[in-house]
């Protein structure tokens, strides 16, 4: 069984009010490494095998068209070994 | 006239919607996210609520839902459709309206009397309100804050595609205090706040959300 992995991210000029948020909290629990967070997602995709080449064309489709919106977010599709 | 109103699971304000149709004058008619039957409606209302609890991206899924395949091609072809607050999220994520609502700059999830400057009257929703007439309807969201990219708010603004402004502090951080906007023909509109739940002063702030849906009547008859 192999593992496609989507993440994805808002855009570097989109707002992102819930990473600031974390980002906020971490200092108050003694935290003070954080200099800014963003917060994103990420999809883990189990598959039958390993993933082929038009497999992976066919997830890179279905993030640019569902998983993600292209319109605030980027993404990016790894293979998990 | 026959005005649908999408019910999806999750779907909070379907009722509310039905009823403004009703109050308009218009035969409000229910239809199913799973069915890609329209019924022979003349026009479409997405109610707001939280469609699929808001998964992935608010109205990301309902916007793959069957029913929607039917509206995308419909409103293609000049087929009016009002998403309202959730309903405008769908209409984004289906790209029948360009941006994206993103969550509110500050987190909070919004619940107030907002009052809105209407900025076009040209289009099939809101043709029977004066130019620069303000508005006092509810709202409520936690993502209603419009992002789009530079050339997309060029193009609204210069093709005066932004129906409806928030006047005062901008609540949600929307680029230009935008609360809806219309596709190039005007029969698609999406609105953040809620027409739908000022139709009555026994139930809603004013009566203001009224002409949201008595506009339609007057561009169906009048087309």
């Amino acid at each position: 069984m192999g593992k496609i992995i989507v993440e994805v991210m808002l855009k570097p000029e989109i707002l992102d009010p819930q990473g600031q948020a974390v980002g906020k909290a971490l200092p108050r629990l003694g935290f003070t490494f954080a200099q800014s967070v963003r917060q994103g997602k990420r999809f883990e995709i189990e598959v039958a095998g390993d993933p082929t080449p038009a497999m992976l064309a066919d997830v890179e489709k279905a993030a640019e068209e569902f998983l993600a919106n292209t319109v605030i977010e980027s993404f990016v599709v790894k293979v998990e070994k | 006239m026959r005005v649908g109103v999408v019910t999806f699971p999750g779907t909070l304000d379907d009722r509310d919607a039905a009823r403004a149709v009703e109050y308009a004058g218009a035969e409000p008619v229910s239809l199913w996210h799973g069915s890609d039957d329209l019924k022979h409606v003349d026009a479409v209302v997405l109610p707001g609520g939280f469609s699929y609890g808001d998964y992935l991206r608010c109205g990301a899924i309902s916007a793959k839902a069957p029913i929607m395949k039917s509206i995308i091609v419909a409103a293609e072809h000049g087929f009016p459709v009002l998403g309202i607050c959730n309903g405008f999220q769908v209409l984004a994520e289906a790209h029948l309206l360009p941006g994206a609502l993103t969550r509110n700059a500050d987190m909070h999830f919004l619940c107030t009397d907002q009052t809105l400057k209407i900025e076009n009257n040209s289009t099939m929703w809101t043709n029977g309100f004066t130019l620069g007439q303000e508005i006092l309807i509810p709202m409520k969201n936690a993502e209603g804050n419009f992002n789009c990219d530079d050339a997309t708010l060029h193009e609204l603004e210069s093709e005066g595609r932004v129906i409806a402004r928030y006047v005062g502090v901008n609540p949600n951080g929307s680029r230009d205090a935008i609360a809806g906007i219309t596709n190039k023909r005007g029969n698609v509109v999406g609105l953040m706040p809620h027409p739908e739940h000022a139709i009555d002063l026994l139930t809603g702030p004013s009566k203001d959300g009224l002409t949201f849906f008595t506009s339609l009547l007057h561009s169906m008859i009048a087309g």
